[in-house]
């Protein structure tokens, strides 16, 4: 247990000495939430624009954390030989690999906490709220995208990977319907955003927030094959050093 | 401390007929050596001699192709968990996140082995006090080698590794590393150091291992090495006539550096006699006449050159 929280303050101590990381899973969600809920711009079929984007955002957020930023830094952990000389401590993998889910955790409520304290300030209405869905949510979405990052980071050689993971980060906002409803999408990228992995999570999410999402059980079975298609393609993809 | 741990053994590493393959190319082609505790066992060899392979079998971050290797009685690659705690390893680069700092990270490492390491005076002891809230992509080089070595002693280790410790280091760091490296083999610690560094190897080796081509060329004490090899060594800025030389004295002379002689087998007064008599009688100035045991660098080139042919 003593190893393990050493290990989590180290992870917790890095990711919040990193601007770009901070930028990433603080800045860019909260800015995308203040900006679209305050100027009324988006299509958000008849709903307020802050109860449209929130539950998207929140799966904005935890995309940014658990994909890009735990890919990020450890890919570049493992060009810096860091997760190589780390195992040749007494801290093993099993403590290393549960220490980084845990400052993945800690920093999404941190995030998720952030976000909904906001969108009430901004008026949202709640009353249809989840918690447990919430958490069971966070939790698939947190295997999916952990996967897909680890993926990346276990293959490419660090700048490679920085750059992936962003290109990436891009494309799974623009087709997830976090910002814009896949609605409003030609039908065959439609279909692209509702079985990617924002997409799912962002309707998950609807569910999450308001009681009723726009696919159904469909979303949620989406991003159950993703979580379990990820974590399997982690494990085969990824090496320590 | 685990009890499956074989701290009774002599043999603090125990290397037999290791082979490692990297695809087609083999780097170490069946190598063969011990180390004891209390000894500074230095592995010597230019780069791509197969000495970082062979540390990292050790260490256990690769699987042997061939061969088996043994630290403190247990298979690093197998039972890594085991000798984790009793193991301190640095490497030949890298290993520490850029943005984390000194003191932070000497700390930390001391937790996660928890031998009781005091992090303060392992800092203090390593000469990096006056950095310990400095990140480390802002270290010299001589900084991160010592920072490297401190999260080795971290480990309070029975047995370390180190690759290339005195790698970009200036003379004052290098004196602390030495001095570092002589208190964990006084402790009885089993200290494996590689380098290419023949000077290094020279001024800190206990034992010397020779690699070439991924197999070992000689090994033994420094005065193993040397023994049987007497040679007079002298300096001059003056063209030297190597053969007229040679012929006068009776033995082989060699141009072994710029403005560097040797006269190989002998280290006899009266031959330094009859070599500066030529040198006077040929008007060839000469000076820093020395003579005793070949240098180790001498040894390595001869028998590398050996090898090769």
């Amino acid at each position: 247990m003593k190893l393990l929280r050493v290990q989590l303050a180290c992870e917790l101590r890095v990711l919040a000495r990193n601007g770009e990381q901070l930028l990433l899973i603080l800045g860019i969600p909260v800015l995308l939430l203040a900006f679209f809920s305050n100027v009324d711009i988006l299509p958000t079929a008849g709903q307020s624009s802050v109860n449209f984007l929130l539950p998207g955002i929140v799966a904005l957020a935890v995309m940014s954390t658990a994909m890009v930023s735990l890919g990020i830094a450890t890919g570049f952990e493992r060009s810096y030989l860091v997760l190589k000389r780390l195992g040749a401590t007494p801290l093993g993998v099993p403590r290393l690999v549960l220490a980084k889910a845990l400052s993945v955790l800690v920093v999404e409520l941190v995030q998720v906490t952030l976000l909904v304290a906001l969108a009430v300030s901004f008026g949202a209405d709640l009353s249809a709220f989840n918690i447990a869905k919430l958490i069971a949510a966070i939790a698939l979405g947190t295997l999916a995208f952990s996967g897909i990052g680890l993926s990346l980071a276990g293959r490419l050689r660090g700048e490679i990977n920085l750059a992936a993971q962003n290109a990436l980060y891009l494309v799974l906002l623009l087709i997830g319907g976090i910002v814009f409803p896949l609605d409003e999408f030609p039908t065959w990228l439609h279909w692209v955003g509702r079985i990617s992995p924002s997409g799912a999570l962002a309707d998950v999410m609807r569910d999450v927030f308001s009681g009723t999402s726009i696919h159904g059980a469909s979303s949620l079975v989406v991003l159950l094959c993703w979580a379990i298609a990820a974590q399997l393609c982690a494990f085969k993809l990824f090496r320590w050093n | 401390m685990s009890s499956a741990l074989n701290t009774s053994t002599s043999v603090g590493l125990s290397v037999s007929q290791l082979v490692i393959n990297y695809g087609n190319v083999t780097a170490v082609d069946h190598v063969s050596f011990t180390a004891q505790p209390g000894r500074v066992t230095v592995i010597l060899g230019p780069n791509g001699a197969g000495k970082t392979s062979t540390i990292e079998a050790c260490e256990g971050f690769l699987a042997p192709t061939a061969g088996s290797v043994q630290v403190l009685g247990l298979n690093p690659y197998l039972q890594r968990k085991q000798l984790n705690r009793q193991m301190g390893i640095m490497l030949q680069e890298g290993g520490i996140y850029p943005s984390a700092r000194v003191g932070e990270l000497v700390r930390q490492y001391c937790a996660l082995y928890g031998n009781g390491v005091d992090a303060d005076a392992l800092i203090s002891r390593v000469g990096l006090q006056s950095v310990a809230s400095t990140t480390y992509r802002r270290l010299s080089g001589g900084e991160k080698q010592r920072l490297s070595l401190a999260l080795a002693l971290a480990a309070r280790p029975q047995v370390v590794f180190l690759d290339e410790p005195t790698s970009g280091i200036d003379v004052n760091g290098r004196d602390l590393v030495r001095l570092l490296i002589r208190e964990l083999r006084d402790g009885g610690c089993c200290v494996i150091v590689a380098t290419h560094e023949l000077d290094e190897a020279e001024r800190i080796a206990d034992d010397v291992l020779i690699f070439h081509r991924g197999n070992i060329v000689a090994s033994g004490t420094l005065d193993e090495l040397r023994s049987g090899r007497e040679e007079i060594r002298f300096r001059s800025n003056s063209h030297v006539d190597v053969h007229s030389l040679s012929t006068t004295l009776g033995l082989p002379v060699e141009q072994t550096r710029l403005h560097e002689f040797t006269v190989a087998g002998t280290s006899d007064a009266r031959v330094i006699v009859q070599l500066t008599d030529w040198a006077k009688a040929n008007n060839v100035d000469i000076g820093d006449i020395g003579a005793g045991s070949q240098r180790l660098d001498d040894v390595f080139r001869r028998l590398t050159a050996e090898s090769q042919s």
